[in-house]
């Protein structure tokens, strides 16, 4: 492998690593490497509280107890927080993802049945790269490759709803729990979905030339070193913390205020456990809405703390995350319109039973 | 030589373009660059994952932005 030259898009990033070389690096290079690195960034994460604490009422000599104070105390905590995580994860599931290619899950999924085929969709899913404007090549590829329409599905769902953003941001802010709840709700919601809409045999709403299309060639696999999915790490952080972290601060400066500002309760009258109608009102209004996970956590976060319901609030996540206008028109491309619409009728009943089930629940 | 660059026309689908031209012009060859952003004709090509890289009907790289050394390597 050739030096790389030097080609920068992203001047407004806020990491740029450093060009790579194509060094052969030995595993346990990689992992001292890996270790060492793992250590500093826990040191300096556990510093963060004091920190902001020592930033806002000490420097700035404001008081714990007011409005502004609390405001800004969160805001300094949770911003740095959120961005650590974000660094570490974004980096580890980069590393990840080039052991899953497009082209492998395909692989792994052609000749699969239902159920099982569901399951394992559901989870790749969440480690294979996927932006919504391959979605719909995706899907042809897959369902040219033999895989199953309601297995495919299920892939479509959990691709973008369970992702490591969404999670990151929930652990941070709401901790493991909320996060785990969240992994399993959004794969159970995948799983099912995808396994019903299967059943419901609509293989002739899919758009007729998408059949004629010949299965499509496998080319050549790329040989990955440990030096190229290293590097293939750090172009995830580079690509991704560089696009969302206007919207993490953004989302965490309005989470600030209203956890500063707001009373405490206001919220339990309109998304509390009690209003029933919650729960359908939040899921309609997340649909047109489309935002990514790092908008919207620190939101979620902050109508929590006021009173908002953990089925309601987690409702409303799922539907703006995973059912969005943009990505159905783009579907239509590859599907009947009736076809759409059951897609976006059964992923939204299931995130519907979600937040019923959890506002009972909890 | 042909060069087609498939991908609906998201921001990686852009910067793959821009790698390639770069790669061609330090090259200095004269090589067709044909932007392919239609589903069904991306779908023709068998390429299943965007953006993707065609040299003569050859699919050379999908899914991501391949990097000018790459592209160079190819020409």
């Amino acid at each position: 492998m050739q030096p790389l030259p030097s080609f920068k898009k992203h001047s407004e990033t806020p990491v740029s690593p450093p060009p790579v070389h194509g060094k052969r690096l030995s595993p346990f290079s990689v992992c001292g490497g890996g270790l060492v690195g793992v250590v500093a960034w826990y040191l300096l994460y556990r510093q963060l509280l004091p920190l902001s604490g020592y930033l806002a009422f000490g420097l700035l000599g404001l008081q714990p107890e007011s409005h502004l104070g609390a405001s800004v105390q969160f805001f300094l905590y949770d911003t740095p927080k959120v961005l650590m995580l974000l660094l570490l994860v974004v980096y580890g599931v980069g590393v990840i993802r080039s052991f899953f290619t497009p082209e492998r899950t395909r692989r792994l999924l052609a000749g699969r049945h239902e159920a099982t085929g569901n399951v394992l969709a559901a989870l790749l899913g969440i480690v294979t790269p996927f932006c919504s404007c391959s979605a719909v090549p995706l899907f042809i590829g897959f369902v040219t490759a033999g895989v199953p329409l309601g297995v495919t599905f299920s892939f479509l769902i959990a691709a973008p709803m369970v992702n490591e953003i969404a999670l990151v941001l929930l652990y941070g802010l709401l901790g493991w729990k909320v996060a785990a709840l969240y992994l399993g709700t959004g794969l159970l919601v995948a799983m099912v979905a995808g396994w019903v809409i299967g059943r419901l045999g609509m293989e002739d709403y899919v758009e007729d030339w998408v059949r004629d299309v010949l299965d499509a060639s496998d080319s050549s696999e790329d040989e990955h070193t440990w030096a190229t999915r290293l590097r293939y790490g750090r172009e995830a952080v580079r690509d991704i913390v560089g696009k969302v972290w206007p919207y993490v601060v953004g989302g965490i400066f309005v989470g600030a205020v209203i956890h500063g500002y707001v009373p405490q309760g206001m919220m339990a009258s309109i998304m509390g456990k009690d209003a029933w109608w919650s729960v359908p009102a939040a899921v309609l209004l997340g649909v047109p809405m489309y935002s990514n996970a790092a908008g919207i956590v620190p939101i979620i976060h902050a109508l929590l703390e006021k009173g908002a319901a953990l089925g309601t609030a987690l409702a409303f996540m799922m539907s703006v995350i995973a059912l969005s206008f943009p990505e159905m028109v783009i579907l239509r491309k590859v599907l009947k319109v009736r076809l759409v619409m059951v897609f976006a009728a059964v992923v939204a009943t299931g995130i519907l039973l979600v937040g019923f089930l959890f506002n009972l629940v909890i | 030589m042909e060069i087609k660059i498939c991908g609906p026309g998201c921001a990686k689908c852009n910067e793959a373009m821009q790698v390639v031209q770069a790669a061609v012009e330090a090259a200095g060859l004269q090589v067709e660059i044909v932007k392919v952003t239609d589903f069904q004709a991306i779908a023709k090509l068998g390429v299943f994952s965007t953006p993707a890289v065609v040299v003569d009907g050859q699919v050379k790289c999908v899914g991501k932005v391949p990097a000018v050394a790459e592209v160079s390597g190819w020409l």
